[in-house]
């Protein structure tokens, strides 16, 4: 069993990401901690955000948000920190500057573009007079409901 | 040896696509019987190709033969038996070549069941699909091959990563593939249907079955990757808006707005050129999905292979496929006008406000999506779209859909009465609201997340019965539910499934508990009116990895619900370690455990979950593939399959 456990040091690698020591004693504190680092990207990973990834950076960002929420700064002020040091790449909720208005008002412009064509669409086929063999004329309807027997 | 005929089988195929793309559409054009016939038999030797070709790599696999270079960096000789066969497609090349089996099974089923299609249409559909097998056969042979030699073999393998050594996610990809590939038949179907020149009822009846069973694999498939990502990743998140994960969510999205707008096609002759557009995209979305995971363009938890020339070609096919078919769309858009009328308020109105809602949420997701790609090209600014953007863009599509879901599914065609329908759905509403209310009294302060998710959820199963309770005509209500159609029943399990989904993430996401703390032998803490005890921390040798586990009994009071062994395992040729969250599994709630490091001054850390009616995320999701099923076992489709129900269309009418 000796190498087994040797084996298990050297692999001593974290499982998970927020650590029991990382954890602040004031529960409000440590709620909003966990909010923010919920919205920041992990820089060395590939798409998670600091509270899920178990990475040495992430570590670090997770206990720089802490220390921030410490000292009494507002969450706005975290957030600002951290995009001054890492860059606006690590928000996971973009900011609503500049050229991200498209990103946020494509969705509900397309939202109200289609209901618009939806809506005209729907017009027309209200409008539009039945043609063809697929539909009767009224009388028709009366002659078919006479030998149905209704 | 057998991978040589792997190699040789698939290059044969590849003629043979060729031969299968262009011979059908002079054919068809022709109208040359004989050439239109061989797209039959050409399909079914395409398919059986492609079976010795993925059969001879299985074979490498299950031998461990070293000597191909992709078993040799996929597999291991101590690796359990399943998860060398499932290693054949845990892979860039191997998946490519699933990809093309599942292409040529489609073709290959579509000239078995596609007796009741006009000669021309099917030979054109069977060339169309071959000439997507074409690209994709290209792609594997010129730039993935997976039967390359090493030379000399090594002794032993690099093993399968580890993560993927797991029941969730070894079946998660075929069912994915099945889902993506089943797309390409309704592409098919769209393409064909444009060179002939007509789409009418029987095409929306012939293209829904092959849209149903793709969406159906599609669903199976995601939810099995997020039941994985749920029970294996450690913390118990079940879906991230990650690239990958859109890049199969927006086809899944579109799928089901196809199956709507074909059953309007299907019973009132309208939407026929939206239908043929969404049947175009949605494969386009697909492509798209396997651009993103293979090209590395876009960065994501899910390191799949990521090569910039295997990204040009794929963009290639995409492009060109996509490109033609938007070509052809617009060229052809005249001959299909719409016949049906029908009033402001009907089936067939609802019907475009589901399109309208799922097209606009898979746009959103699209645009999330490639955004952090647009906004370096255009604007140069490097930034992230994550979890926090989508959950606020998404959800209110979903709650709007949700909203007129019941009532939509209750309107008659052509003309109907809304206040009719509201009528009938008061008892469901009422039962809904009080749910809803329930909950938000009961919970403090929090978001109204919870309650509006169980709300929905309500309004969706309570609506769903009272469809299936008011249908049928007379008698009593046992022999009526018994007679109704399947299809019927499998709309309103389907709709009940979306419900329960719905209420399970909102539920999950509303009230999760969790607690991180550091646990000696025997200590014990609460959790949700829980107890947890850890009775010790031991290891353990598996038959390919090393594991921490950890032994904690749940407590319920007093009385003792359950042991749980959490583990964290290393795989030590592979190098990697992953967590074993152990889960005990209620209808209600799951306990969620993890083990964590050892730590300094003894004990060890762990995490504990409560999370609140989790198992209804995926159950919804079975439920709606069990109702897609339903649908499909439909007698009319069988009917359809069997009879030609378009005798005109035997003859030369089209409109060229």
């Amino acid at each position: 069993m000796k190498w087994l456990s040797l084996f298990f040091i050297l692999w001593a690698l974290p499982a998970f990401a927020v650590q029991p020591n990382e954890v602040l004693s004031d529960p409000k504190l440590e709620e909003r901690a966990r909010d923010l680092s919920q919205g920041l990207r992990c820089l060395v990973c590939r798409n998670e955000n600091i509270d899920d990834s178990n990475a040495e950076l992430a570590r670090d960002l997770r206990l720089l948000v802490r220390e921030r929420l410490v000292e009494g700064d507002t969450d706005e002020e975290v957030l600002d920190f951290v995009v001054s040091r890492y860059g606006e790449y690590v928000l996971l909720n973009p900011t609503k500057g500049g050229s991200n208005v498209i990103l946020y008002y494509a969705g509900p412009g397309m939202l109200l573009l289609a209901l618009l064509i939806g809506g005209l669409y729907l017009r027309t086929r209200a409008r539009a007079t039945p043609e063809g063999s697929n539909s009767l004329s009224d009388d028709e309807t009366k002659r078919l409901k006479q030998i149905m027997g209704e | 040896m057998v991978a040589e005929l792997g190699h040789f089988a698939l290059i044969l195929g590849f003629v043979v696509a060729i031969l299968v793309t262009i011979v059908p559409l002079v054919g068809a054009y022709m109208r040359w019987p004989g050439w239109m016939r061989f797209s039959e038999t050409g399909s079914n030797a395409l398919f059986l190709l492609t079976v010795t070709s993925f059969g001879a790599l299985t074979y490498a696999f299950v031998v461990s033969d070293f000597s191909v270079k992709l078993v040799w960096m996929n597999s291991h000789t101590a690796k359990p038996m399943l998860y060398k066969i499932t290693g054949v497609w845990g892979n860039h090349e191997g998946s490519m070549l699933l990809w093309v089996l599942i292409l040529t099974l489609f073709g290959a089923m579509a000239s078995w069941f596609g007796n009741g299609l006009p000669p021309t249409l099917k030979a054109r559909i069977l060339a169309v699909q071959a000439s997507i097998t074409t690209a994709f056969m290209a792609f594997v042979l010129f730039t993935s091959n997976p039967f390359l030699r090493l030379d000399p073999a090594p002794l032993n393998g690099k093993d399968l990563n580890p993560l993927l050594q797991d029941p969730g996610l070894a079946f998660h990809p075929p069912f994915l593939y099945l889902g993506y590939v089943g797309l390409s038949m309704a592409f098919s179907f769209a393409v064909a249907a444009l060179i002939e020149g007509r789409v009418d009822a029987a095409w929306g009846r012939w293209v829904r079955p092959w849209t149903l069973a793709a969406w159906i694999f599609l669903t199976i498939g995601i939810g099995l990757g997020s039941w994985w990502a749920y029970y294996e990743l450690g913390w118990g998140g079940f879906w991230f808006w990650d690239p990958v994960e859109n890049a199969s969510f927006m086809p899944w999205l579109l799928a089901v707005a196809l199956l709507h707008s074909a059953i309007v096609v299907e019973k009132r002759e309208s939407l026929k050129s939206w239908t043929i557009l969404l049947a175009i995209i949605a494969f386009s979305f697909s492509l798209l999905g396997a651009f993103i995971t293979r090209s590395g363009i876009i960065t994501s938890v899910h390191a799949f292979a990521t090569d910039p020339e295997r990204g040009v070609f794929l963009l290639l096919i995409m492009g060109v496929f996509t490109g033609g078919a938007l070509v052809l769309y617009a060229a052809r858009a005249s001959v299909m006008e719409a016949k049906g009328v029908f009033g402001m308020v009907s089936r067939e109105s609802a019907l475009v406000v589901n399109n309208i809602l799922l097209a606009v949420s898979a746009f959103i997701v699209f645009i999330g999506t490639m955004w952090p790609l647009f906004s370096e090209m255009f604007f140069d600014r490097k930034l992230s779209v994550g979890e926090p953007w989508f959950n606020a863009a998404f959800t209110p599509i979903m709650v709007l859909l949700g909203l007129v879901l019941p009532l939509g599914a209750m309107l008659p065609w052509k003309r109907g009465k809304l206040g009719r329908v509201a009528l009938k759905l008061r008892v469901g509403f009422v039962f809904a609201v009080a749910i809803g209310a329930l909950f938000w009294a009961v919970q403090t302060g929090r978001s109204s997340l919870g309650p509006v998710g169980l709300f929905l959820g309500a309004w969706l199963i309570a609506g769903s019965a009272t469809d299936i309770l008011s249908r049928g005509r007379k008698g009593e209500v046992l022999n009526r539910l018994r007679n109704l159609p399947r299809a019927d029943w499998g709309k309103a399990v389907a709709h009940a499934g979306l419900g329960v989904t719905m209420a399970g993430i909102a539920g999950l996401i509303a009230w999760e508990q969790e607690d991180i703390r550091v646990l000696k032998n025997g200590e014990q803490f609460d959790i949700a009116g829980y107890t947890i005890v850890l009775n010790g921390v031991e290891e353990v040798q598996g038959p390919n990895y090393l594991s921490t586990m950890g032994d904690v009994t749940l407590l319920n009071g007093t009385r003792e619900i359950a042991t749980l062994n959490p583990e964290k395992r290393v795989y030590p040729v592979a190098g990697m370690p992953t967590t074993e969250a152990a889960i005990d599994i209620g209808f209600f709630r799951d306990v969620y455990v993890v083990v964590g490091d050892a730590q300094v001054g003894g004990g060890w850390a762990f995490r504990t979950y409560y999370k609140p009616l989790a198992n209804w995320i995926w159950g919804g999701a079975i439920l709606m593939a069990i109702g897609g099923a339903l649908s499909l076992s439909d007698r009319r489709y069988r009917v359809a399959a069997g009879a030609r129900r378009t005798p005109s269309t035997t003859v030369g009418v089209a409109a060229e």
